[in-house]
């Protein structure tokens, strides 16, 4: 009896989101319209669906049901009922009332329900498992954008400070051949050619600062100075060097991407025990045998950390050095051009597909480090 | 041992001394220390931390130069000895790569002295087998035990032909169990193999259950102070250790251990 209690208790005490999410849309409901003076409010048919699908999820948040099919329910009622309020507010904005942003808080905090539920889940299926590692970080970031839409179109926060996610989707939606046109100028020139380019020079010049001495003591110290200063300052003699088109910019990012590689390779190089190194001494294994059986796999730690971190210095590199002077095409054009005209949902867009383009990318170096570094104790937990 | 009065001698030291210039001065890690080592001898070296037992290994590796004397392996310098690949080492740790799976670590060695890829395959099989390690070729060593992995060592410093086989505490951070079953797996490895074997160690139950010779050393500076020819049978079960032949040389190691060391320090 004490343990049913108790149990009982605990489920209280778990869905505290489903009480609040009843009380506020029972409040929102007091407090009606949901709009004030709008041109187009909600016809009654939506505003009775919205009420009924944010309470009988909050109901059944409540309820001792199985877990799944609570969140099931959960992410149905919550993304339906947003998605009726949201396709609402256009053309309406700035008229948004209390009841609506407590109608969309009760929503949020069933989905964050709903999430927690997803979260303790333990699923006997490995791509189960996957899609569930997938689904959950997909709905938090469905929430940002859904309670960015409502902030900015709910309380007609001006175009030109924030415009809502669903004119930058529409912007993407209707000039996917200009971005596609951006991604290649940028990315497939610029960034890989200079990414390649900088983070092999480091590499090599690495190798060579540990066989001779001479470059190890004159070129390091050089080495870390440079790789303290703001490299994207040399952007405008990078033009002047190369021109307008993508070589400048590839440049840039080359000179950017250069150090890191330099002194995290250097030092990947004294990575190495003293034991395994007198045991390739006991060998008398030569230099080219110990830095190939040695030196670059307990290196590879150090390499795979310079080639993440210039992933994102060389879009960085590459976006800003387009700001001193390029072709009419590029991310970093686009974005200082379009900004001029006032087109903020343009300059978002790029910045959206930046952001996926740089994801990506950190992506596939991060993979081909789980498939080189897996030996290491930091990778060996599967 | 009469068998071994009159062959080959693989290590000879004649007053080898070894000096390393430390910011408080000179510290005198070896001081006239004179040794022969047969071959197919066992020889222990024991004595408390600081007595250059370690060091006077790796002077006949070639991992250290000696500063005075001289010292001979296989009748050569030591680094010509090195160079000519005539020591396996086994180290205090197992010190494997934890990039290469047990039999690429084995294979190691052989890759960098050119053996080809079949001559490879069968001194992995047949010296995994030696360490009764057949079947885990194909593990990562973090996915071994501590007395495996040590192990996988023995069986990487056997796989190439070196007569002489240098220990520097192979069994020191195992446990009492796991070094016993090693050590009398090592003393039938030893006796299947013919190899010529220093071993040091800090402990005498294992000295004198392993060795032809023990060599005592002290400290400060690292010196000899005595060597003792053991008179113990080749074929040694684990139970020998009661036998008061064995405590006899135990007690005679250590006083020599007690008579090196002034306790009043």
């Amino acid at each position: 009896m004490t343990a049913m209690n108790k149990a009982r208790l605990h489920f209280w005490w778990q869905s505290w989101q489903g009480a609040l999410a009843l009380l506020l849309s029972l409040a929102a409901l007091a407090t009606l319209p949901l709009l004030a003076d709008a041109p187009e409010p909600y016809n009654p048919i939506t505003m009775f669906s919205v009420f009924l699908l944010t309470i009988a999820a909050a109901v059944c948040a409540l309820l001792p049901l199985p877990g799944m099919l609570v969140a099931i329910t959960l992410f149905v009622c919550t993304h339906l009922s947003a998605a009726m309020l949201i396709a609402g507010l256009a053309g309406n904005e700035g008229k948004a009332t209390g009841a609506l942003y407590m109608l969309v808080a009760a929503d949020w905090l069933l989905a964050w329900r709903c999430v927690s539920l997803l979260s303790s889940v333990r699923t006997r299926s490995k791509s189960l498992d996957g899609l569930l590692r997938l689904i959950i970080p997909a709905i938090f970031g469905a929430w940002i954008l859904i309670l960015w839409e409502v902030a900015t179109r709910g309380a007609g926060i001006p175009f030109i400070l924030l415009p809502p996610p669903s004119s930058i989707a529409a912007r993407i939606a209707t000039s996917l051949p200009i971005l596609w046109a951006d991604v290649q100028q940028t990315i497939f020139k610029a960034v890989l050619a200079g990414y390649i380019l900088g983070s092999g020079a480091g590499f090599l010049t690495a190798i060579l600062a540990d066989r001779f001495t001479f470059l190890r003591r004159g070129l390091m110290p050089i080495g870390n100075l440079m790789s303290a200063l703001p490299i994207i300052g040399v952007a405008p003699i990078m033009v002047m060097w190369f021109g307008f088109d993508w070589q400048s910019k590839a440049a840039v990012v080359t000179v950017m991407t250069f150090f890191p590689m330099l002194v995290n390779t250097v030092a990947g190089l004294s990575a190495a025990g003293t034991m395994e190194r007198d045991l390739m001494r006991s060998y008398a294994a030569d230099y080219r045998q110990t830095l190939l059986k040695l030196r670059l796999p307990a290196a590879m730690p150090f390499i795979f950390n310079a080639l993440k971190i210039n992933s994102t210095l060389a879009l960085i590199g590459a976006i800003v050095a387009e700001f001193f002077g390029t072709p009419i095409v590029g991310m970093g054009f686009r974005i200082s051009t379009e900004i001029g005209r006032m087109n903020v949902d343009m300059v978002w867009a790029e910045i959206a597909v930046a952001a996926l383009a740089g994801s990506v990318f950190y992506g596939v170096v991060a993979l081909g480090e789980r498939a080189t570094t897996f030996w290491h104790p930091s990778n060996r937990g599967g | 041992m009469s068998l071994n009065e009159n062959s080959f001698s693989v290590v000879s030291a004649q007053k080898l001394g070894l000096t390393f210039e430390t910011g408080d001065g000179p510290v005198h890690a070896l001081s006239n220390v004179d040794l022969e080592v047969k071959k197919g001898d066992f020889v222990s070296f024991i004595g408390p931390s600081g007595c250059g037992k370690t060091t006077f290994l790796r002077v006949i590796a070639d991992l250290e130069k000696a500063t005075s004397g001289d010292i001979r392996v296989n009748g050569m310098t030591p680094e010509e000895a090195r160079k000519a690949r005539s020591y396996g080492y086994v180290f205090q740790a197992p010190a494997l790569y934890p990039w290469r799976t047990i039999e690429n670590n084995i294979a190691l060695p052989l890759e960098i002295m050119g053996y080809t890829a079949a001559d490879r395959k069968a001194r992995i099989e047949r010296t995994l087998d030696l360490v009764n390690l057949s079947g885990f070729g194909k593990k990562y060593p973090w996915q071994l035990s501590g007395g495996m992995q040590q192990r996988a060592s023995i069986a990487r410093a056997l796989a190439f032909d070196a007569d002489l086989l240098l220990m520097d505490e192979p069994f020191g951070a195992l446990d009492e169990i796991v070094r016993d079953h090693l050590n009398e797996q090592l003393l039938k490895l030893w006796a299947r193999t013919q190899k010529t074997i220093c071993f040091v160690t800090h402990s005498i139950p294992e000295a004198v259950y392993l060795s032809t010779k023990i060599v005592v050393m002290s400290p400060r500076p690292g010196r000899v102070t005595d060597v003792i020819e053991s008179t113990l049978p080749k074929e040694r079960p684990l139970e020998i250790r009661e036998t008061p032949e064995f405590l006899a040389i135990a007690h005679r190691v250590r006083e020599g251990l007690r008579a090196g060391h002034s306790y009043e320090e």
